[in-house]
């Protein structure tokens, strides 16, 4: 029992950092300009070598042949464990920008406890992705209060973004089942404290960057459970063709 | 949600950000280095962004563990047609070279 959580809790993880970092890949190429292309590329890689991480972890804990890349490749959207707000579209640059702002700081707390779980491997993994996600935070930070406390266009723009992820942010803090669970057997966070947390760094750079912090919205959730929006079926269509066309070929 | 052009979208942000964007000479000091070495240019909107720029695109394979960045604009250039009158004069004084002591056998590391 305590395996199956630990698996779950781990694959929650790992799904997490690989579809927001696979989000953040699809701006190679497309960034602003060539300098932010290639800070938006190295934060996608960041989140996928996170995401192999936890994924070589879960493998070895399923064990029957499991791999990084079966998990990755090879699971349906309903085994997906990752929260909405790391699969909706990019939308505009700021858009693309909030996301990762509200996702890193989550991350960042959520590692800093982590980084003390029961379990080694767990902690080891936090504490060498807390220094990435560090960087992260502190980019995403300076590119909302820049937005938010630039031209009309980039405010009317940014505002518009919060409007348009806020009601995606209350998932990270809602324990599914297995981080519940998690938190009985020890190894995992408990989600509370990290969002008293992430309030708190959330209004100030919101107020610094001169914008409102919304209050009293309905919050989504599912994404954690395995209930997605339609979104996430066309990542994965993307990313997942190439091991579904033909089985076990590399590169 | 606003359906996005990207390639419309990138080529006409960048023409616009090369534009407006400040260029910034970026100097980086690597880890067995004392000085810190001329590594190239990139546009950023204050010294904070370039710095983080110059982070991204020139310390991303363990170059560096500083990072100085100075405005293109406050570099001051000697003039390339000048070469002759600034540095040939130097190319026939020897004697201006260390090279002419006799260095005692005791001394070593020189």
């Amino acid at each position: 029992m305590k395996t199956t959580t630990l698996i779950d809790y781990t694959l929650h993880l790992a799904d997490n950092a690989l579809i927001i970092g696979h989000r953040n890949s699809e701006w190679c190429g497309h960034g602003p300009v060539l300098e932010q292309d290639i800070a938006i590329s190295n934060i996608a890689l960041d989140l996928i070598g996170q995401a192999r991480n936890f994924y070589q972890y879960a493998a070895q804990l399923t064990g029957n042949g499991a791999t990084e890349d079966s998990l990755a490749y090879l699971r349906d959207a309903i085994d997906y464990k990752n929260c909405l707000l790391a699969e909706l579209p990019n939308g505009d640059w700021g858009q693309t920008v909030l996301r990762q702002f509200f996702f890193s700081t989550y991350q960042y707390f959520l590692y800093q406890s982590l980084q003390k779980s029961t379990d080694q491997q767990l902690a080891a993994i936090a504490e060498k992705a807390l220094k990435e996600v560090t960087y992260h935070l502190r980019w995403s930070s300076e590119w909302v209060i820049r937005l938010g406390d630039g031209t009309d266009e980039s405010k009317k723009r940014i505002l518009q973004s919060i409007d348009e992820l806020w009601s995606y942010t209350g998932e990270m803090f809602q324990p599914a089942s297995y981080e519940t669970l998690a938190v009985n057997d020890g190894f995992g966070v408990d989600l509370a404290p990290i969002k008293i947390n992430w309030d708190e760094k959330i209004k100030s750079v919101l107020t610094e960057a001169t914008l409102p912090i919304p209050t009293n919205v309905w919050m989504q959730s599912g994404g954690k459970e395995g209930k997605h929006t339609e979104h996430l079926g066309f990542i994965l269509a993307e990313m997942q063709f190439l091991q579904r066309a033909y089985p076990g070929s590399e590169w | 949600m606003n359906p996005v052009e990207p390639n419309k979208v990138s080529s006409e942000m960048a023409d616009k950000a090369s534009a407006e964007w400040p260029l910034w000479e970026i100097f980086i000091r690597s880890k067995q280095g004392l000085d810190h070495k001329h590594a190239g240019s990139l546009h950023a909107a204050d010294a904070q962004m370039a710095i983080e720029n110059a982070r991204d695109v020139y310390t991303r394979r363990m170059e560096g563990v500083s990072i100085w960045v100075v405005e293109s604009k406050y570099i001051h250039a000697s003039n390339p047609a000048e070469a002759d009158a600034l540095y040939d004069p130097a190319n026939d004084k020897p004697y201006r070279h260390p090279t002419f002591y006799q260095l005692p056998d005791e001394l070593k590391h020189m």
